[in-house]
């Protein structure tokens, strides 16, 4: 049995009311010391901020395992989910705190935005790993895309920015579908 | 760690996606239908990607094959009817939206969170944003969740939303429709899409329904009116089954 996959579409620009949560950002624990800081801005290929931009964070716990948990949406501030979504503010900044992923040293991201037909996917890696295949067959400035940045001052806290288009442009990823259906745009 | 398939075709190659695309576009409307007169939804330019997408073949590990975990605690009951949870009931032709959500082999995806939003009978958004000179509702926010059952069933109460002014085109509307956010079983399977209303005359119209080049995938996101879903005396049934893409991933086909 093989059923064609629904389209999709637009986020339109009033999400607003729906998918922001409290403490969408607030993937670690309260007051967890292992607790990272990730923030950068979504900016298009004008260098403009893209506001109203929904990302999504989803990776492996510090152990490694990638079971998740129940608890993002209304979080109690112990366990840890997996899971986080931020909104980008007007000037296309957004901020997550989150633990240090195991094994796997990278955050899938989806990204959704009003004017952008479908969504992206990428990964904000926090430390290339010794061999990798997606970023061994990158070229180098386009590797650099994927890669958060130490803050020098800031208490682990890494930048990473997000360009939709352009020279800096980040390397947003495909994942062939059952039909061999390209990824997004 | 993921693989990669050769990336000759996947990097490096600087694409301009817009012409491509609006090329595209142009086969799709002379071959189809009247709705193909009206020019798709391309989005702001500057916003999409110029580069094609690297594709990535999964091996079992990868984290993008696991998906969040939504529950209980995430959910009540309670979320998945709009027409509640304020002073009094909200203008309009109350409906009940339900249908499966499934993945590409027809499994049921179970477990998963389903969200929902809409503008409300007289198409206006509660949102900051949203000049729509039509009234708001104090009784109607417009938004709900639920997660899907064991055969991976999801129902929703609302009423249906108004049409309201396309501001990007002159003279123009957009049909009724409702906003759906999915999770599937993958982080790969993560779908936004809206779900629109059987006969609408609006639809052939619509920019946005256009965006979906192909004729028939677009026809994937029209309801269904089904009796079996109306609340007798007081709602109308659209069923509507949602397929979730994403790897073919054989390693999951038992136990998920």
């Amino acid at each position: 049995m093989s059923l064609p996959a629904t389209p999709a579409q637009t986020i339109g620009p009033f999400h607003g009311t729906a998918l922001p949560f409290p403490g969408g950002g607030e993937a670690a624990p309260v007051g967890h010391p292992d607790t990272i800081t990730v923030h950068g801005c979504v900016r298009d290929g004008d260098g403009a901020p893209v506001p109203e931009a929904l990302l999504e964070f989803w990776q492996a716990a510090p152990d490694g395992s990638l079971v998740g948990a129940p608890g993002s949406l209304r979080r109690d501030g112990a366990v840890f989910t997996g899971f986080a979504r931020v909104v980008t503010r007007e000037d296309g900044h957004y901020a997550l705190r989150t633990l240090p992923p195991g094994e796997a040293p990278y955050l899938a991201v989806c990204l959704l935005a009003p004017g952008l037909t479908r969504h992206l996917f990428t990964r904000v890696y926090l430390a290339f790993p010794e061999h990798d295949p997606l970023i061994d067959a990158l070229p180098p400035a386009r590797r650099a895309t994927l890669l958060a940045t130490p803050e020098a001052g800031g208490h682990r806290t890494y930048r990473f920015d997000i360009r939709l288009r352009g020279g800096a442009e980040t390397v947003f990823l495909a994942f062939p579908g059952r039909g061999g259906r390209p990824g997004p745009p | 760690m993921a693989t990669t398939e050769p990336l000759a075709q996947g990097t490096g190659r600087d694409v301009e996606d817009v012409t491509e695309d609006f090329a595209e576009d142009c086969a799709g409307i002379a071959a189809g239908e009247a709705a193909g007169s009206v020019p798709p939804y391309r989005g702001r330019p500057e916003r999409h990607p110029r580069q094609r997408p690297v594709p990535l073949v999964l091996d079992p590990d990868a984290v993008e094959l696991r998906a969040p975990v939504f529950g209980a605690a995430d959910v009540s009951p309670l979320d998945a009817d709009l027409t509640t949870g304020h002073h009094g009931e909200p203008l309009g032709e109350r409906i009940t939206v339900g249908g499966r959500v499934l993945d590409g082999r027809g499994r049921p995806v179970r477990g998963q969170l389903v969200e929902l939003w809409q503008a409300n009978a007289a198409g206006r958004y509660v949102h900051r944003m949203d000049r729509h000179a039509a009234p708001l509702d104090a009784n109607f926010t417009g938004a709900g969740r639920c997660l899907t059952d064991d055969d991976g069933r999801y129902r929703f109460t609302t009423i249906r939303p108004g049409a309201y002014p396309d501001v990007t085109r002159h003279n123009a509307w957009r049909p009724s429709h409702l906003h759906f956010s999915l999770f599937g079983t993958a982080f790969t399977q993560r779908l936004v899409t809206q779900m629109y209303f059987p006969g609408d005359p609006l639809l052939p119209y619509d920019s946005i329904w256009t965006s979906v080049r192909d004729a028939t995938a677009r026809r994937r996101l029209v309801a269904a009116y089904d009796p079996g879903l109306n609340e007798p005396g007081l709602s109308l049934g659209y069923r509507w089954d949602v397929v979730l893409d994403g790897p073919a991933a054989t390693w999951a086909e038992e136990g998920r």
